[in-house]
């Protein structure tokens, strides 16, 4: 435990002065963050209390839809535009956590959230995440829930989020401001892998807030879906999901396609190499396995999570199914 | 208005419950209470190298930091009951011997300033490599001198090798189960209060009068000094039923600081340091005629236990009981580990038992042939073939033929992997259970006033299955009143003893008490309507002797459905459905609710708990509510039970058998069965789930 201070702002302006102060945090629905003050994982000095800051409205732009980052997780997934026109997006919030979490996660915090890996969340234990150089507790202990794709030597932790993972396929921009400037982050650029350093986690730097995230429109977005598999069939992480669209052309082949995957990687996982298999290609059974032994062909288990091979092929194939059936 | 037995009354509580104006044990107010944090290990074996709590101390506000060195000596020897008794690690040494371990007691003024302070006691530790496994080559097992219902640990009956060897059929197979935390919504708490030499302990506990005796010996006390009070008990399932740390580290830490002391458990310290169901590994082992007649059993029971003490989960007892099986070798065999020390979680034992058992009947069913409820009537015990007693009332047969029916067992298609909806594989299972009958020695006080009213008295608990609805309906029902007219005050040891409130006693043991007190109340009135003096009654309720020629038990026949994925092997169960008899049922309502809950605890046990743990650590790593994970709305489709509604003249005055925990015996085994149904697979290692389904 340690003493932190606590700032309503009331002006994105006053929030990036603030959060550019040392040891601070933005909250937002505090879902993640309190949770993780409580386990001395994360022990900000100071807390910048945004919720009444004016970033709630999810708006139509050139390029798509604008979420605001304190959008809550329930009313995205039932925006009636984000239904109709990224079915997987709403798909993927509504799947996630429990009613009571979504009713008070933001849409920025979301793309945030930390992982759920034991290790990670006990101070007790071994965590490069956590605090680095000190190794990870999960690579010889239970890794059952662990990355299989993304991983590395320091760090095979799972990234939580269900809603990101559907950014990753459909090209999401994050949208942030600082005292620097306004950044447009692609979201293949925004989630960095752990390579080395597993602590950090995104493109964000010190002081940098999420105003926005933008979802750009596709034909393969309005044709999409997100299949998640898990332990329960609520309140779990996924042990392996799947975003997926597609646009048909007219002899039925796979115009565009887009592919990522959840559960199974240290990063939202757009699967490029599936993609290559699918696009252009007849949608059908082998098609969809082609695809699947190609994007897992780069899988790298550890000793209790090879079962999520076979499971993110599988599910792979199902959301694949789906959307073309 | 008069009411009857067995009327599906609401709780008399509801409101109160969920208005906030029940109070729980750590709702208690009282002047100038002190907060206490506990400080746990993080290794599970070693030993305290260093204890800094300078800084602790130093947090303004901080009452006391007490460790293995400054700690007052508490008899870690609670004596009692054998099978109850707990050896406790109570800051003595310092020894670590499993994972949260409490290592330091801080108390301060207020409860931020513990945690504060709590957080600034720096433990270094000489660690040493833990036994986190049975497997360990540096485990080794030994047999208990007793199970934890004080049974023998070896039953034998016949020559089960010899007819094994003569069996036309012989299937054999190992199931196990992990570590279970019970997890009650509400945590553990206590607020430890002295007068004097005089102790006052509010308590969430489930046996006001037990816990009194354990206290009153920790810290010399005459028993007639310590006084345990708890109205509302928040869910329980066995942990509540014995003393633990928080208990006697409240009120030593009470002592010293010489204010009242309130310590509440965080959800993770309640996995370590209150109890746990044990890992088991059991084999089972049938020989059988071809038609299924089973002519030897082997039943062998591999469970876990802690460094310090013994538990024994009675995993065998039900098997000795449940068939008419001629010979017969059971044995329960233990294995310490660095685990705190396991405890009773609803139906210890049974729970256990049934799932291997009923999970064991359903292959030997496949192997020979037949029908999975045509072998058991096949094997059918008309009379306990282990304490050789004809049964006070047994309504198994019933209880098949009724599920059969409702459940619609017979649209089942034999084959495995056979029935499907759409792309979904469809599988029905089905499984028995039984629960012993037990009294636990009570005492109830009925007293009416000139007006009418009526007061009823014991020092039994409501635990959250409804003891004041129930006892209030038996006490109205007795003096045919207006139940509006009955009060009761429970949970105090000032009022009439009454032991735990466990082993699915309560309504047994107190109600019956209540009934004897209330008709010789009702003849004290002699017909008239209102006393012309106020009137009380006293009764004391035990075990009748006429009992004794009967082995008495309620049953269970439990169905399931379940839908699984077959590519994502995701098990949903679509449909659930128990037929109990329970002897006479005293409120439908909550008999269901008692039945609907186990069964669902069941399923948890079949696809979804266990407690996880680092292999190499002993650490318990999911001991939260979102990685520990519990069945949710969205995994059930229909869930419903049924009691056959049979009074048991025999078992006690009112007719009553356990209602409380015959809903979770059989209830994995159904689930189980019926994934194998729908799979083909046979998964032998709970939970189930689309991990090991692949």
């Amino acid at each position: 435990m340690q003493p932190v201070s606590y700032r309503r702002v009331r002006a994105v302006d006053e929030a990036v002065r603030a959060g550019s102060a040392p040891g601070s945090a933005f909250y937002a629905g505090g879902t993640t963050l309190v949770d993780l003050m409580k386990l001395d994982v994360m022990m900000p000095a100071s807390l910048i209390d945004i919720t009444h800051l004016p970033l709630a409205a999810i708006e139509e732009t050139n390029r798509g839809l604008r979420i605001g980052a304190l959008a809550r997780m329930s009313d995205v997934a039932r925006d009636a535009r984000v239904v109709e026109r990224f079915p997987a997006v709403a798909e993927a919030l509504e799947r996630s956590a429990s009613g009571q979490l979504r009713n008070m996660a933001t849409i920025g915090g979301n793309v945030l959230q930390r992982t759920r890996c034991a290790y990670f969340r006990d101070a007790a234990t071994p965590c490069n995440k956590r605090r680095p150089g000190s190794g990870c507790g999960a690579r010889e202990g239970i890794n059952e829930d662990h990355a299989i794709l993304g991983t590395s030597e320091a760090c095979i932790a799972v990234h939580a989020s269900d809603f990101a993972v559907t950014l990753a396929a459909f090209d999401a921009i994050v949208h942030t401001t600082s005292a620097n400037g306004e950044r447009a982050i692609p979201s293949a650029a925004f989630f960095h892998r752990p390579e080395a350093t597993p602590d950090r986690e995104t493109a964000l730097e010190p002081g940098d807030l999420i105003v926005a995230i933008e979802l750009p429109r596709s034909r393969a977005a309005a044709r999409s879906t997100y299949v998640k598999v898990r332990d329960r069939t609520s309140y779990a992480f996924a042990l392996a999901s799947c975003a997926a669209g597609v646009e048909r052309a007219p002899d039925g082949t796979l115009a565009d396609v887009r592919v990522a995957l959840g559960g199974v990687a240290t990063v939202p996982w757009r699967a490029h190499a599936a993609e290559a298999v699918l696009r252009g290609a007849r949608p059908n059974a082998e098609t969809f396995a082609a695809a699947a032994r190609a994007e897992f062909a780069q899988a790298r288990p550890t000793t209790q999570n090879a079962y999520k091979i076979e499971l993110g092929m599988r599910t792979m194939v199902r959301a694949l199914e789906t959307v073309t059936a | 208005m008069t009411i009857a037995i067995g009327e599906a009354r609401e709780r008399v509580d509801a409101i109160a419950k969920v208005t906030g104006a029940a109070t729980y044990s750590a709702e208690h107010q009282l002047d100038d209470v002190a907060f206490a944090v506990l400080v746990l290990s993080t290794v599970a074996r070693g030993r305290i190298a260093r204890i800094d709590d300078a800084d602790a101390r130093a947090v303004p506000g901080t009452l006391a930091v007490i460790t293995h060195r400054n700690a007052p000596v508490l008899n870690g020897e609670i004596t009692g009951r054998p099978g109850l008794d707990k050896h406790l690690l109570l800051l003595a040494d310092d020894r670590i011997q499993f994972d949260r371990q409490p290592v330091a007691i801080v108390v301060a003024a207020d409860l931020e300033t513990a945690r504060e302070a709590a957080a600034l006691v720096r433990v270094e530790y000489a660690s040493e490599p833990p036994i986190a496994s049975v497997d360990d080559p540096r485990a080794s097992w030994f047999f208990p001198k007793q199970t934890a219902h004080m049974e023998p640990p070896e039953i034998v009956r016949g020559d089960a090798a010899s007819a094994r060897a003569a069996a036309a059929v012989v299937v054999s197979a190992t199931y196990t189960t992990p570590l279970e935390n019970h997890n009650p919504i509400e945590p553990h708490a206590s607020i430890a209060a002295w007068d004097g030499d005089r102790l006052t302990i509010y308590d969430a506990t489930q046996g006001v009068f037990e816990e009194r005796r354990k206290i009153a010996g920790v810290f010399g006390l005459p028993e007639d000094d310590v006084r345990i009070i708890s109205p509302y008990v928040g869910g329980a399932f066995g942990n509540k039923g014995s003393v633990w740390y928080h208990q006697v580290f409240a009120a030593a830490a009470a002592r010293i600081v010489d204010r009242p002391v309130k310590l509440v458990l965080d959800r993770d310290q309640m996995f370590a340091i209150t109890g746990h169901r044990p890992h088991t590994r059991q084999t089972i082992t049938f020989g059988a005629d071809g038609d299924g007649t089973v002519t030897s059993f082997e039943h062998d029971v591999l469970a876990t236990t802690s460094m310090f003490d013994v538990f024994t989960e009675s995993a065998g007892e039900y098997t000795a009981m449940a068939y008419a099986f001629p010979n017969v070798i059971i044995r329960h065999r233990l294995v310490r580990t660095n685990f705190g020390t396991p405890t009773f979680m609803r139906a210890p034992g049974e729970a256990t038992g049934t799932y291997a058992l009923e999970t064991a009947l359903d292959e030997l069913a496949e192997a020979v042939g037949i029908d999975p409820i045509a072998l058991r009537l096949r094997n059918y015990a008309e009379s306990d073939p282990n304490k050789e007693k004809p049964f006070s009332t047994k309504y198994l047969r019933e209880c098949y033929a009724r599920g059969a029916e409702r459940f619609g067992w017979g649209a089942r298609s034999r084959a495995p992997r056979s029935m499907r909806d759409g792309r979904e594989l469809i599988g029905y299972g089905m499984a028995g259970g039984a629960y012993p009958a037990q009294i636990f020695d009570a005492a109830a006080s009925v007293s009416m006033e000139t007006d009418g009213r009526v007061t009823v008295r014991s020092g039994t608990q409501e635990i959250g299955q409804g003891t004041y609805t129930a006892i209030e309906q038996i006490a109205a029902s007795e003096l045919a009143i207006d139940p509006a007219r009955v009060r009761l005050e429970l949970g105090d040891t000032r009022y009439p003893r009454a032991m735990n409130s466990g082993g699915s006693t309560t309504i047994a043991s107190v109600g019956s008490a209540v009934a004897l007190a209330c008709r010789d109340l009702a003849r004290q009135l002699g017909g008239r309507s209102r006393p012309e003096r106020r009137l009380s009654a006293t009764a004391t309720f035990t075990t009748p002797d006429d009992r004794e020629g009967y082995s008495c038990y309620s049953f269970a026949a439990q169905f399931a459905e379940v839908g699984v994925d077959p590519d994502l092997r995701t098990v949903r169960v679509r449909r659930m459905f128990g037929v109990f008899d329970v002897g006479r049922v005293i409120n439908a309502r909550l008999a269901h609710s008692q039945f609907v809950g186990a069964m669902t605890m069941g399923i948890g046990m079949a696809l979804f708990e266990r407690t996880i743990v680092d292999p190499r650590t002993a650490r318990i790593m999911n001991a939260n509510l979102a990685d520990y994970l519990l069945p949710t709305n969205a995994d059930i489709g229909q869930i419903d039970a049924e009691a056959l509604g049979i009074r048991d003249d025999i078992v006690n005055p009112i007719g009553t058998k356990p209602v409380g925990e015959i809903g979770i015996c059989g209830a994995a085994a159904a689930v189980a069965n019926a994934v194998y149904h729908a799979t083909g697979r046979r998964i032998r290692d709970l939970p189930i789930g689309p991990r090991v389904l692949g």
